[in-house]
């Protein structure tokens, strides 16, 4: 009986050791991702020149899409990629070029837009921290593996409870307004 | 046929007798990390080669001869002379995008690389999302080319970058399309799982007319996404002297110059798996004999012979027609590529819900 309980407690051990391990790597891991995306966000708004920012906030997004493969969501870390990356960072940058010169800078702050931006981000900071510290989290539940592609497109296009057919399709139509608006736009005779 | 994932598994199982498992997986991370650089410089160096000799050989000429038996070391020799070139710094340019635009260009490149499934068991990132992933890896390089454009402060640069935007954008549409016509035949994403329901036809011959439209949509899009044959406008050296790449030198300059091989690759080896097959060996329903002799040859013989086939009918275009003008293009992507494309996508759609395919 005695002999069964010790080596209970070091199955226990060895597998509490395993986790611990396991836990630092994810650590290290996360670790240096959320170091990547704070300094690179710091620098995106703080850089004068703002092709320099859009390229920052490139790097943002990559670090972003990271945490997702590293959550193992490896479909929101490809839509990550291919929409935020791939899309609007394209698109900014593509604006950028047509409205802006080589050497624009940005004009240092003023003192009072400085007190303003800094008093916004302490009220947004102190919002955050106060929801975060606040809401009572579930306990974690992790499934192993990745999200099965076609459960993914099923609770989209689905109709029952907890499905998301109706505002997939009502930002498809948002879509359309755009791409009207769009057209509309560069017509203009 | 060989299953890889044997070898994989026998150097995790010996690394992890006398490593614990996290320092092993780090080490074969990598190891997978310099396999995928060494593979990617080795494709870079033969598709130069082939470039030549396949551009030469259109033009009746005999193209490199002088080093090495048919000019084999040839390219070798390019490659060192490449590398040792200074690096020129543009003054008055951003020297942080400057620098940073062709790594943005080769870091899309390698994540779309290391995608492809070479053989069986030898696929590296091999997600549920696969073609998703391959598609938003690739449309990283678009950013790279416009900041090269862009910080390089030349107005060629400039104007070669725009249109290298404008084209890469309005193709990376229609290749998407006639991807998705593909999976609406598989209703799978996972590229090892899309070779392996070819095992009893390649999808060209199983998904017949759709299929085939949206592999020469794909074969066109293709084209364009990588500048290159008819829709190479955004580096025309006639007009532009080289595009986006004017002002860099040395292995700025090399990294460009690789990038836009390796994925012309890319895109024939994409083609190869999705449309003839991957690694998968040629099988005819009822030929047992046939099949099983197939079967011999290994999955990394089908799949380069595929994917370097793919590449020679691009190399093909690109040495038989004219460049067009980017209205010309823009034209053919907006009023004839993206129309049929979705025409197609529901063709396929309509073949597959009363089950028409093979």
């Amino acid at each position: 009986m005695k002999e069964i309980l010790h080596f209970l407690s070091e199955a226990k051990y060895s597998s509490f050791i395993i986790k611990i391990v396991i836990m630092t790597l994810n650590l290290i891991v996360f670790i240096v991702l959320a170091l990547f995306i704070g300094v690179c966000s710091v620098l995106a708004v703080t850089t004068g020149r703002i092709l320099r920012a859009a390229t920052y906030l490139l790097f943002v997004l990559f670090g972003t899409a990271g945490i997702y493969f590293q959550l193992n969501y490896s479909f929101l870390g490809a839509v990550q990629l291919l929409i935020y990356a791939g899309g609007i960072t394209v698109l900014y940058v593509f604006s950028i070029l047509l409205t802006s010169s080589q050497g624009d800078k940005a004009e240092p702050l003023k003192s009072k837009k400085m007190i303003a931006g800094l008093a916004s981000t302490l009220a947004g900071l102190g919002i955050c921290l106060f929801v975060m510290l606040k809401h009572k989290y579930l306990p974690s539940k992790f499934v192993e593996g990745e999200l099965d592609v076609r459960t993914i497109g099923h609770t989209l296009m689905g109709m029952d409870k907890y499905q998301y057919v109706l505002p997939f399709e009502v930002i498809s139509i948002l879509l359309l307004a755009c791409i009207v608006g769009g057209i509309m736009i560069a017509r203009k005779r | 046929m060989f299953d890889f994932s044997i070898v994989t598994q026998w150097i995790h199982s010996l690394l992890t007798s006398f490593l614990p498992e996290e320092v092993a997986v780090f080490i074969e991370c990598l190891a997978i990390g310099v396999c995928i650089l060494l593979a990617y410089a080795i494709i870079a160096i033969i598709m130069i080669f082939m470039e030549r000799k396949v551009c030469a050989a259109f033009q009746c000429r005999l193209g490199p001869m002088r080093v090495g038996p048919w000019g084999t070391i040839q390219v070798f020799a390019d490659v060192f002379k490449m590398l040792i070139k200074e690096i020129i710094a543009i003054r008055h340019s951003d020297k942080f995008l400057y620098n940073l635009a062709p790594y943005i260009v080769i870091l899309a490149s390698i994540m779309a690389f290391s995608c492809l499934p070479f053989s069986k068991g030898m696929e590296v990132l091999d997600f549920n999302v696969g073609i998703f992933f391959l598609t938003a890896a690739s449309s990283i390089g678009v950013v790279g080319i416009l900041l090269a454009g862009w910080s390089s402060n030349n107005k060629y640069s400039l104007i070669g970058a725009m249109r290298s935007g404008a084209q890469m954008i309005s193709y990376e549409l229609s290749m998407g399309l006639s991807l998705l016509t593909i999976i609406v035949l598989t209703d799978t994403m996972q590229l090892s799982e899309i070779v392996e329901r070819q095992a009893d036809g390649w999808f060209i011959f199983k998904g017949h007319i759709p299929a085939f439209i949206a592999f020469v949509i794909y074969l066109i899009a293709g084209n364009a996404e990588v500048n290159r044959g008819p829709f190479d406008l955004p580096e025309a050296e006639s007009e532009l002297t080289a595009g986006y790449h004017t002002e860099y030198s040395g292995m700025h300059f090399g990294l460009f110059y690789v990038a836009e091989f390796v994925n012309l690759f890319i895109i024939a080896g994409v083609a190869a798996t999705i449309f003839l097959g991957g690694w998968m060996p040629l099988h005819i329903n009822g030929l047992d004999g046939f099949n099983t002799v197939m079967d011999y040859i290994p999955g990394f013989v089908w799949f380069f012979g595929k994917a370097f086939f793919v590449v020679w009918i691009l190399m093909w275009f690109k040495w038989t027609f004219p460049r067009l003008r980017i209205d010309q293009i823009l034209t053919l992507e907006w009023k004839y590529l993206v129309p049929i494309g979705l025409l197609n996508l529901l063709l396929m759609v309509i073949i597959v819900v009363f089950d028409l395919h093979f």
